[in-house]
């Protein structure tokens, strides 16, 4: 009992006065956690890193070896060293001539009203949840609206233009809000000289609020465009062929791309080895294409942005 | 001879310029009107059709067997029957797998650049996380497939050639630079005062980033954690390739096992032809996978706009 009774005194004066020993102790024991974690940290975030690099070793020392102008020049067939991609390749290059042009009017007119011509209100914000809830919305989704309004409704077939428009929805909402941006970072005082000179609303826009927007506009429209010849789903869902020998010329004709020939190719390589090879090379050369557009992106941004 | 100008006939042209002008004016807000209005006619398009045909669909199939059934067999001849449990298993399981790797090393690699990195470092490593979300999801299931399930295979032997674990493991790899950079401007916008305040009190850098940084920012962290989950659900290329088309319920891993997204697209380049109860099937399907990841992702921006924290 009185033993019990030291012991708990000793714990309350040890409470209210720690020792030196004890503070030191605690301190090294704080500091060493902190340290360890920091690597930690650290080796998650090299994490990611190693996964990329790995992923493109993979990629590369696979495909690397098909890569050859034959492949790029020739069409498909089932013979893997007679098949190549100039199919997919003007496919993907006819997706973008609908998909650019179509993003463009579409994304740009509806920043413009949203930025100058909308009243905040009910409505302006009603357009924007619209927007921000379009982006969240999975691409698969947006392949079964192509193909029940484009492909079946409009009777467009799985083509270049059920494709390029199913795609050109599903990507504007990354050029609305890129040019949102763009348009909100014009400063007012460019506005208000502009009308100060008698100009209307639009010359306004036309004159001096598109051009000193453009450059981040444009960032977004490449984004855009980067996303949609790199997916997959939608155009799945459409329902495109899975063999197509014939290169398209128009916008109604039935078409492949890259990421489907990379599909078709991947799900087949247990059937045909060479398949898998096939299909890393194919994946070299979207994923060029892809690091092209993403460095104009870049450029653009950097080298004709102003900042006011 | 000097041309003689009447000024009677420069106002009239003027006049003329200035009802041209004022009918541009006039007619360029309907126009950027109608083109705005696209935006919501494809919200429309696409609840209306969805809705409509997964009507269609249940005038077949009983609201209640959908749910409660465990059998999926769409395409049977003999006796179809249709449930999306199985589909919504391979769903979550497949999820869960993604959000056990995407959200330790997401949040990690967030801490990592905005707290202990420096400029320099942060400069140089963030550009390169962000190229792994801007490679294209065919990339990743091809990744899946080829290298990935081999490999682990040499560990798990019994580890089907198409399963759960390693389209899982390869979508969090995905969703990574998600949470990561969601997570870090949460934690940047955390300002810091806040931090040297604790640092002057004697915390170490893991004490202030736990017990003030991660606080401060939770709501954007969570809000982060949902929209990454809302990713790995609508995710489709990854699934499709490397998990399989067994629609079992079942919740082993290395099981072969279907989501929503890749039933979709089953279904969508199979041979089941309109009209038929399979092809209705698919915008029920649909309908859920629309219904669950917008719910996240409302989610995801009320808890960052109601918890977040004004500093």
């Amino acid at each position: 009992m009185k033993e019990l009774a030291l012991n708990s005194n000793e714990k309350t004066t040890q409470k209210q006065y720690m020792n030196l020993a004890k503070v030191n102790r605690r301190m090294t024991a704080r500091l060493l956690i902190n340290n360890v974690v920091k690597y930690l940290f650290f080796a998650s975030t090299m994490f990611g890193l190693v996964i990329l690099a790995f992923l493109m070793y993979q990629i590369f020392s696979d495909g690397l070896g098909w890569l050859s102008m034959d492949f790029l020049t020739n069409r498909l067939s089932t013979l893997p060293e007679r098949a190549g991609i100039i199919g997919a390749i003007t496919g993907t290059v006819w997706l973008m001539f609908i998909v650019g042009p179509v993003t463009m009017v579409l994304g740009i007119g509806t920043a413009i009203y949203l930025e100058e011509y909308a009243k905040k209100g009910k409505f302006h914000s009603f357009i924007q949840t619209n927007i921000t809830n379009l982006a969240g919305v999975p691409s698969i989704v947006f392949g079964l609206l192509g193909l029940t309004i484009f492909v079946r409704m409009f009777g467009f077939g799985p083509s270049i233009i059920a494709g390029g428009l199913t795609m050109a929805l599903l990507v504007l909402p990354i050029v609305v809000v890129a040019s949102q941006e763009a348009i909100r970072a014009v400063p007012s005082y460019l506005r208000e000289a502009s009308y100060g000179m008698g100009a209307t609303k639009w010359q306004t826009i036309k004159n001096i609020v598109l051009p000193a927007s453009i450059a981040g506009i444009l960032t977004g429209v490449i984004l855009a465009l980067s996303r949609a010849i790199g997916e997959t789903a939608p155009l799945v869902a459409i329902g495109i062929p899975a063999l197509i020998v014939p290169i398209p010329s128009s916008i109604t004709d039935n078409f492949t791309v890259l990421p489907m020939q990379i599909y078709y190719w991947t799900i087949d390589s247990v059937l045909v080895d060479e398949y898998a090879s096939m299909a890393a090379a194919t994946i070299i050369v979207l994923l060029a294409v892809l690091f092209l557009m993403n460095s104009v992106a870049i450029i653009i941004r950097n080298k004709f942005q102003k900042r006011y | 001879m000097q041309k003689t100008v009447s000024i009677k006939d420069l106002i009239r042209k003027d006049n003329n310029k200035n009802k041209l002008k004022m009918g541009v004016e006039k007619t360029v807000p309907f126009l950027l009107f109608a083109l705005a209005s696209i935006s919501i006619l494809t919200t429309v398009g696409i609840v209306s059709t969805l809705l409509y045909e997964t009507f269609l669909f249940f005038r077949d199939v009983s609201i209640i067997e959908f749910f409660t059934n465990t059998e999926m067999k769409p395409l049977s001849r003999v006796e179809p029957s249709f449930s999306i449990l199985p589909l919504l298993s391979g769903t979550v399981l497949i999820s869960l797998v993604a959000m056990l790797v995407a959200i330790p090393i997401g949040l990690t690699t967030a801490i990592y650049l905005s707290e202990y990195a420096s400029v320099n470092v942060r400069k140089a490593v963030k550009p390169v996380i962000e190229v792994l979300a801007g490679i294209p999801t065919i990339v990743y299931g091809f990744f899946a497939f080829t290298f990935v399930t081999p490999l682990l295979r040499e560990f798990i032997p019994a580890l089907q050639a198409t399963n759960a674990l390693s389209p899982g493991i390869v979508m969090g790899i995905m969703i990574i630079p998600l949470v990561a950079s969601l997570s870090e401007d949460a934690m940047n916008s955390v300002p810091k005062a806040m931090r040297e305040g604790a640092l002057a009190l004697g915390a170490t850098k893991l004490e202030v980033t736990m017990r003030v940084v991660i606080p401060a920012a939770i709501s954007g962290i969570i809000a982060s954690f949902v929209l990454g989950i809302s990713r790995a659900i609508g995710e489709t290329m990854i699934v499709t390739i490397a998990s399989g088309s067994s629609k079992n319920l079942t919740f082993d891993i290395t099981q072969s096992m279907q989501t929503m997204t890749a039933y979709i697209v089953e279904v969508t380049s199979g041979d089941a032809g309109a009209g038929t109860t399979a092809y209705y099937s698919l915008y029920a399907v649909a309908f859920a996978l629309f219904f669950f990841t917008l719910i996240m992702n409302m989610f995801a921006g009320y808890i960052s706009r109601k918890y977040r924290e004004a500093y």
